[in-house]
């Protein structure tokens, strides 16, 4: 039997290593390594895993150094008496307690190979939905409860059946992979390590609503995606899964990948669409929806990279077996992104309803330094902060949104007790202000007054009168903004203010952060 | 001779992605990648193969942070600033890289050889502070390997 051994190209095991460590490898066993992508166990990263009889062996952190030590203790034979051993993959905590359904392959197949993506019931779904009429497919679509990944939780299916019902010759499947949230990175893992998910999942949207082209917006600061993506593009065309005619069904698909330019706003679906078509990605009042007219005026269906890489399950599976996960409104998995000061960071894909506490605890393993936690931001950059007493909160759409939290994108970033909560709300109005497209003026101007009030009640300028005028910017902002971007980035600052209120009485010119340094 | 082949660079970028739906990006993109700038004596080209104005495509290069009309340095670091990073010592990273460089964010040391950018977010949030050099993106840096890193650009062994 041949040895399989797999060494993640997941860029953010290559930012630590990976590349090193499988250049080493290669070098002193001679053996054809298969570049997978990576199961989002990160803190192990890199990590390498042996085939055996029993099952994937996995070893990490693995450095260069650690390599000749490994060979020496049977690494190539999946001896597990290595100190870096981390047992049998699927048997690791972390990665035995989730549910995979979108991330069923991540880390698995060795995303370049069509061949091992069929071999994991890769396009299964497609030919299930080639069987059926349009409408069956939005039906499935709507049956699965899915909603929208990237943040605004809108049912994908209600979306395709609004692109479905317009009539036209041309229509657009856009794919927002903008991944712009600071804390998320699933999006990116998913297409570096399953990009075949992605394309058939569009090939069926497409199917559904009778779209003919398709693009993928990809924030330029992706370029592993970016490859893997063609690259899978490419084979899908050569193996008629693309193109002309896909699989005789007399249906055809196109598919383009195209780049951002380092742009966060470009992540709202109607600055995105401005952005693909050439221009500043400047927010579009709505109506008109992108589905009745979108990207170049046409019916367009704009999902996150998730929903759609979600898409094959559902039609492999079935609708209800997507929707057996889940509670109350939220049916199915979350992949939720556990990042910042947490000991074990990573993916986490999970029914929803998992509490706040067993993300950070059970999961993550609490704090990465000897300090406790004190403030966790779920939801990105413009979401809230919760403080400790909040924990508890079950990790679905509604019950987040009860306690003004966001769920967002799933990104879960934990800070310890060194966290400056005053900085902290500077920080998300400077992003702000940073980043707004410009076009409204609470956020474009708003930001930057934030800023510089924020300032003032650090340095304890008339601290009690502009910490009123503070939340008084925060309801304009919230209220007169276009887009949740200057219509959120009061979420983080007034949680901040509400629950971490010591944090902007500290003495002028102080910060707990700057104390340390 | 040299602007001969800046302008020469534009036009095959031109050519290339014109008939692209939506071809500012792409052509933008070539020729920042090409070049390392987009220079604005050439935007004149660019809005007449597309059929807009000048102001219009002034306004695309402006408004993305891809794009620049000057050079930037020889090499290019960009710390990231966002939450992940910052809850894992980001801060002192970007203090201690500002320091090491003697430059604040959006600047180039004065030989040319290094320009610092911001970025929010390289998506490597599971193995925060991340720093990007050229092309190449490390996690879980610390003040002390980042500085190495940085002495390994000078002395060209990056």
């Amino acid at each position: 039997m041949t040895i399989k051994v797999f060494i993640p190209q997941d860029s953010s095991a290559i930012s630590v290593g990976a590349n090193q460590v499988a250049a080493k490898l290669s070098e002193q066993t001679g053996i054809d390594l298969i570049r997978n992508g990576s199961r989002g166990l990160f803190w192990l990263e890199p990590m390498i895993e042996i085939e055996t009889d029993a099952g994937r062996v996995a070893y990490g952190p693995v450095t260069v150094n650690d390599i000749e030590p490994l060979l020496e203790q049977g690494l190539l034979a999946g001896e597990q008496r290595h100190p870096l051993c981390l047992g049998l993959t699927e048997e690791i905590p972390f990665l035995k307690n989730q549910q995979r359904l979108t991330f069923e392959r991540a880390g698995v197949i060795d995303p370049a190979s069509l061949d091992d993506y069929k071999a994991h019931s890769g396009y299964q779904g497609l030919e299930r939905a080639l069987t059926m009429s349009s409408q069956a497919c939005v039906d499935e679509v709507k049956g699965s409860g899915l909603r929208g990944r990237g943040g605004a939780a809108f049912p994908t299916g209600i979306k395709w059946q609004t692109v479905h019902d317009v009539p036209g010759e041309k229509k657009y499947i856009v794919c927002n992979a903008d991944e712009g949230d600071s804390g998320t990175f699933a999006d990116r893992l998913q297409m570096e390590a399953d990009p075949f998910g992605l394309i058939e999942g569009m090939t069926i949207a497409a199917i559904a609503v009778g779209a003919d082209q398709g693009y993928i917006y990809l924030r330029e600061e992706y370029p592993h995606a970016h490859a893997m993506l063609n690259n899978a593009i490419d084979s899908a065309i050569a193996a008629n899964l693309l193109g002309e005619n896909i699989l005789d069904s007399g249906k055809t698909f196109n598919l383009e990948v195209r780049l951002g330019a380092k742009s966060y706003i470009c992540g709202e679906e109607t600055a995105l669409l401005e952005s693909l078509e050439g221009k500043r990605g400047v927010v579009r009042a709505k109506p008109p929806l992108p589905a009745i007219e979108g990207l170049f005026g046409k019916p367009t269906v704009v999902n996150n990279v998730l929903s759609l890489s979600t898409i094959p399950t559902i039609f492999a599976k079935g609708a209800e077996y997507y929707a057996s996960f889940g509670m109350g409104r939220s049916r199915g998995t979350m992949p939720f992104q556990l990042a910042g000061n947490l000991k074990q960071t990573g993916l986490v894909e999970l029914a929803f309803g998992i509490t706040l506490n067993g993300l950070l605890n059970d999961f993550g393993g609490g704090s990465a330094t000897d300090k406790p936690l004190r403030a966790v931001q779920c939801g990105g950059p413009l979401g809230t902060y919760l403080p400790e007493s909040q924990w508890g909160i079950q990790m679905d759409y509604e019950a987040l949104a009860g306690i003004g939290g966001v769920l967002g994108h799933g990104g879960v970033v934990a800070f310890d007790t060194s966290v400056d909560m005053s900085e902290q709300a500077s920080f998300s109005m400077e992003f702000c202000a940073e980043e707004s497209c410009g076009k409204c003026t609470p956020c474009r101007v708003g930001a930057i007054r934030g800023v510089e009030t924020i300032e003032k009640v650090r340095n304890d300028d008339d601290r009690d009168a502009n910490l009123v005028l503070l939340n008084s910017l925060c309801n304009t902002m919230e209220s007169g903004s276009l887009c949740a971007m200057g219509g959120m980035t009061p979420f983080p600052v007034k949680s901040a203010l509400e629950h971490f209120s010591e944090d902007f009485y500290q003495p002028a010119g102080s910060t707990k952060s700057g104390e340390q340094s | 001779m040299i602007a001969n082949t800046k302008h020469q660079t534009v036009l095959s970028a031109i050519e290339a992605n014109q008939h692209l739906e939506g071809a500012m990006l792409p052509i933008l993109h070539q020729i920042q990648h090409d070049l390392g700038h987009i220079p604005s004596e050439h935007v004149i080209d660019i809005a007449q193969a597309l059929n807009v104005s000048r102001a219009e495509v002034h306004g695309v290069i402006s408004f993305y942070h891809s794009f620049t009309t000057s050079p930037k340095g020889k090499h290019v670091i960009e710390v990231c600033r966002a939450e992940s990073c910052q809850a894992k010592g980001g801060r002192a990273i970007e203090a201690a890289v500002k320091a090491k460089l003697g430059i604040d964010f959006e600047q180039t040391t004065d030989d040319g050889e290094i320009t610092l950018e911001p970025v929010y977010c390289l998506g490597n949030c599971g193995c925060s502070p991340a720093v990007k050099i050229n092309s190449d993106v490390y996690g879980r840096v610390t003040t002390d390997s980042v500085e190495n890193l940085i002495d390994g650009l000078l002395t060209g062994q990056h």
